[in-house]
């Protein structure tokens, strides 16, 4: 039996997790630079992944890292090709402020 | 002791993961993002998830942050002129964020019956194991991974591309 199961509480990992989360949701509510928004996002893709990973110790099942692998298949994927948007949406407008891509309003 | 480190890596990825959100300069949030992310390798050392640490720093910090950081510099945005949202959005973005930490650890509190049996196999998290996972019940998802990955990369060099004449 590993230490952390015997003197960390599975709660601890949900709470940190949670917490953790709820930081990235903040980020990308309040930020207007689209860069760092894609970066809290990438923070709730980790504040999951943690979560998952600790699950998969605590109950010695390795389905719940391997999904990690996935999840982060996903966000290398997802930062590749956000950035490029970023790139030729910085070419077009010469800015990466999200408040001015609204031209699907009118 | 392991509760110590544990809780010595939550305070620092906490604080570091605050910094990022609060930081003026991009460059500042990038590395901040990137200590946040080196705590949350230490988290998987604790976890015994070794292996998914070393692909978590390669990934991450390796990879990820260092295409932010070359946009970043490709881009020319290292300077604090970042315009902020009025300081009723960063209010109505505070009170949300605080809401949803309430709801979930509201619902996840007390509800979570998970404890590590003694016959619990701690070597999962090792790359014998994971690698015996991953190439026979997950192969099928790991090869539409790498086709995902070929289609991300394809994207990003049309989408990238100058003058695209289709």
């Amino acid at each position: 039996m590993l230490e952390v199961i015997r003197s960390v509480p599975v709660e601890y990992y949900v709470y940190l997790s949670s917490v953790l989360f709820s930081i990235g949701v903040f980020g990308v509510l309040t930020r207007r630079n689209a860069i760092v928004v894609l970066m809290c996002i990438e923070l709730m893709l980790n504040a999951v992944n943690l979560l998952l990973a600790a699950f998969s110790t605590y109950l010695s099942d390795a389905q719940g890292q391997i999904m990690v692998f996935f999840i982060m298949v996903v966000a290398a994927a997802e930062a590749a090709v956000g950035l490029g948007i970023l790139v030729m949406i910085y070419r077009n407008t010469k800015s990466t402020d999200i408040s001015l891509l609204d031209k699907l309003r009118n | 002791m392991t509760l110590a480190i544990f809780l010595t890596l939550a305070v620092i990825s906490v604080i570091t993961a605050l910094l990022m959100v609060f930081a003026k300069s991009p460059v500042h949030s990038v590395l901040y993002l990137i200590l946040t992310f080196f705590t949350i390798a230490g988290q998987y050392v604790l976890l015994n998830a070794q292996f998914l640490a070393v692909v978590h720093i390669i990934v991450y910090a390796g990879a990820i942050m260092v295409l932010f950081l070359f946009v970043l510099m490709l881009l020319n945005l290292n300077k604090d002129t970042e315009p902020q949202k009025s300081a009723g959005w960063r209010l109505a973005g505070a009170i949300a964020a605080g809401s949803l930490l309430v709801t979930m650890v509201g619902a996840m509190h007390g509800s979570i019956q998970i404890a590590g049996t003694e016959q619990s196999n701690p070597q999962v998290g090792l790359v014998e194991n994971l690698g015996k996972v991953l190439f026979t019940d997950f192969v099928v998802p790991f090869e539409i991974a790498g086709i995902l990955f070929l289609a991300a990369m394809v994207g990003a060099v049309l989408v990238g591309k100058k003058d695209l004449k289709v």
